[in-house]
């Protein structure tokens, strides 16, 4: 209802007394202007109101959300698409060509609470009667006095799972557990090392890498975003059987206590094989030797590849000519003085059962005929700084950065002075040590044509790149050198129908742990390359105090043990490495081949 | 008007309400499915590691070396060997067919290749 402003009834009264009647149109006015004053004021509260709510229900909204995010439990989305899912919480190692090195299998672990149990001391019986490695005595003890939970076994197979069952206490309970498989037991064991369980609960265990590359790369293999993809290794299955069966069979005939082998791509630096025998089998990996004064190296867990640090002996005499060439002071033809024995000072050196290859020998004769007066002379020439720093650019000072847990402990033994009389030592490969992978990654470098590659246990995509340390030319006549010694000189059993072998033979005195060497005890190597007019591989093959009982005397040279075992492994491993022999083979053989495919 | 508006929206409302009803318990019986078959593609990919890891022991160097060695009557199988490596020239390709020679008389060399010309220009 609207009010007039000015009603006709009070303006003529208003006039009949006198009065102004604009007043009241004035105060008609004024209480119109004030209800509507009130009334926007009412709904603009109204509608902060409401504004008010509305944002605080949002506020709440998304508080309660956070609030409920926060405190709940996280859970897989259901919906989504499930794409490489993890299925193991440490992922497979397969070998170059993706046949399975180690992977993860379902089994139980067996706990038991011993306050459900209802006979405890029948249950421990026969519990003791299925595993027997189990004291029923113990058992019987740990389930009695009192404790709410006992950890019995940590794998179980499905047989002793259902013995167990059997069992039919309440108290035995059992708990999900991935553990680790080597499929092909021994095979490969220092490369992959073993597992272990790390922190345990009772519906998981960690699976953690206890050596090898499984402790190397451990972070890697249980990294949640890469488990779905096997971590390939440079590894040749094949290969690698084939190597560690010439081995075991080598050190066998040659009545040695142990070796080791190392097949490497000289273009790469990938391990195709690596082995060392005695080994283990890392499902089931033995215990580590604990007493003070065990050998190291006697115990299977010994990595001789990688961990045996030897002298190398003749091996290194190669690294002397080479480095000479590389100079500019000798050529293969330049005579230098091989007149034995040569006295340095205090000392003496002689050759190889006192012959004397003198008064002068060329270069190549050096190698070939392993001369360590001639070699002891290249390396005087050179100087022990310029051999040194030549040395040290080969890796032999360093330790090597493998994919293995023990390369970084395995510190070639360097001597702290580096005198003449090392210089000389040195040349002919004693005085210093260093493992058999220095030696593969130094013969490597003279394989590729001077480049320095660093060895790797992981399959790589392509040629690798590194430093160069000798010239190409200077690498193709140590390479002339060394094909030579197998051709004419101390390795002429190495010698492998169609595959060119080059090589350097070294048989080194077994240092005594007193102090001084042994008199009958050598470690003998036997360093090569194939096929030598384009050099593929390099094979180092390393026996530890081998004899050949074969003759009228033992002989323990290398040319009569390491050097037939790497022949053998040549010829097996090559053909597997589809290098086709450069010689053809007879031809009507060959035809029967063919017309049987 | 209005109330035809008031029982149209009604009954939408109804209806809606009951497709959310049923949309509710489809995407829980789906996601339920979902479920099932994710437990099931875990399981066979359990039993497939498994597998694969079977196929792997089965076929270890070792085992295959003396399945091979006692087998040696049936299979003669030996060591791969530098001599069985062949070469391209070893492969017995097919002999060439001979290119038909007509008899003398019908039709000369020449007119042989005047049939070939014909067909190149017909191409």
């Amino acid at each position: 209802m609207r009010t007039p402003l000015r009603p006709l009834a009070r303006i003529l009264y208003a006039r009949q007394m006198g009065e102004n009647p604009d007043r009241i149109e004035r105060d008609n006015l004024a209480a119109r202007n004030e209800a509507l004053r009130e009334k926007t004021q009412g709904r603009a509260a109204a509608r902060l109101g409401l504004m008010a709510v509305a944002f605080g229900c949002a506020y709440l909204t998304i508080g309660l959300r956070m609030g409920h995010l926060a405190a709940s439990v996280p859970v897989e989305p259901v919906a989504s698409a499930p794409g490489a899912e993890i299925v193991a919480q440490r992922a497979d190692i397969v070998d170059r060509n993706g046949r399975i090195l180690a992977t993860n299998m379902t089994t139980s672990a067996l706990y038991a609470h011993p306050r459900d149990m209802v006979d405890p001391k029948e249950t421990a019986r026969q519990l003791a009667a299925i595993f027997p490695e189990l004291d029923a005595a113990t058992l019987e003890r740990h389930f009695t006095d009192g404790r709410r939970f006992v950890w019995v076994r940590k794998v179980l197979s499905p047989e002793q799972m259902q013995k167990v069952h059997e069992i039919g206490d309440p108290g035995l309970l059992f708990g999900p557990r991935e553990m680790r498989l080597y499929p092909n037991g021994t095979l490969a064991a220092h490369v992959l090392g073993g597992y272990s369980f790390g922190a345990e609960g009772v519906h998981s265990a960690e699976v953690i890498g206890t050596a090898g590359i499984e402790k190397a790369l451990d972070s890697r293999l249980r990294d949640p975003a890469q488990a779905g993809t096997p971590l390939a290794l440079s590894l040749d299955l094949s290969v690698q059987a084939t190597v560690e069966e010439v081995l075991a069979g080598g050190i066998s005939v040659m009545n040695a206590r142990g070796g080791t082998a190392i097949v490497m791509d000289v273009h790469t630096g990938e391990l195709v094989a690596l082995a060392s025998a005695p080994t283990f089998d890392p499902n089931d990996r033995p215990v580590p030797p604990t007493a003070k004064d065990a050998e190291p190296s006697d115990s299977p867990l010994f990595n001789r590849a990688v961990q045996g640090v030897y002298e190398l002996g003749s091996t290194f005499k190669i690294f002397a000519a080479a480095q000479a060439m590389e100079l500019g002071l000798v050529t293969a033809d330049t005579m230098v003085d091989a007149n034995a024995p040569m006295k340095w000072g205090k000392y003496k050196i002689k050759e190889f059962e006192g012959h004397n290859y003198g008064p002068l020998l060329s270069v190549r004769d050096v190698i070939q005929k392993s001369s360590n007066v001639g070699t002891a002379h290249i390396a005087l020439m050179i100087g022990g700084l310029r051999q040194q720093a030549f040395l040290k650019s080969l890796g032999f000072f360093d330790p090597l950065p493998v994919e293995l847990v023990e390369a970084p402990g395995a510190r070639p033994l360097i001597p702290k002075k580096w005198p003449d009389i090392v210089t000389i030592t040195a040349s002919y490969g004693h005085g210093m040590s260093a493992s058999p992978l220095h030696l593969a990654t130094a013969y490597a470098a003279i394989a590729n044509g001077g480049i320095y590659l660093k060895p790797t246990l992981l399959k790589q995509s392509g040629p690798a790149s590194g430093p160069r340390v000798i010239s190409e030319a200077t690498a193709a006549e140590a390479r002339a050198m060394l094909r030579s010694v197998v051709t004419d000189g101390t390795a002429s059993l190495g010698e492998v129908k169609g595959y060119e072998v080059a090589g350097k033979t070294g048989t080194a005195d077994k240092p005594k742990r007193s102090g001084g060497y042994y008199k009958d005890k050598v470690i003998n190597t036997f360093a090569a390359m194939f096929p030598a007019s384009d050099p593929r591989y390099v094979l180092i093959v390393t026996l530890d105090e081998p004899v050949d009982t074969a003759g009228p005397k033992p002989r323990r040279t290398a040319g009569w043990t390491a050097v037939p075992v790497a022949a053998e492994m040549i010829r097996r491993v090559a053909p597997l490495l589809g290098l086709r022999p450069a010689v053809e083979a007879p031809a009507e053989l060959a035809l029967t081949a063919a017309s049987v495919n | 008007m209005r109330p035809v508006l008031y029982v149209l929206s009604f009954l939408a409302l109804i209806a809606l309400g009951s497709w959310a009803y049923r949309e509710n318990y489809a995407t829980q019986a789906a996601l339920k499915e979902v479920r099932v078959l994710q437990g099931t593609i875990a399981d066979l990919r359990e039993a497939l590691s498994v597998q694969r890891a079977e196929w792997a022991y089965l076929n270890r160097p070792d085992r295959l070396r003396d399945l091979v060695a006692l087998n040696f009557d049936a299979l003669r199988l030996l060591p791969m060997e530098p001599w069985q490596f062949g070469s391209p020239a070893q492969v017995a390709y097919p002999v060439p067919e001979l290119p038909v020679i007509a008899p003398p008389g019908e039709a000369g060399e020449l007119g042989d290749v005047q049939s070939t010309s014909a067909t190149d220009e017909g191409l």
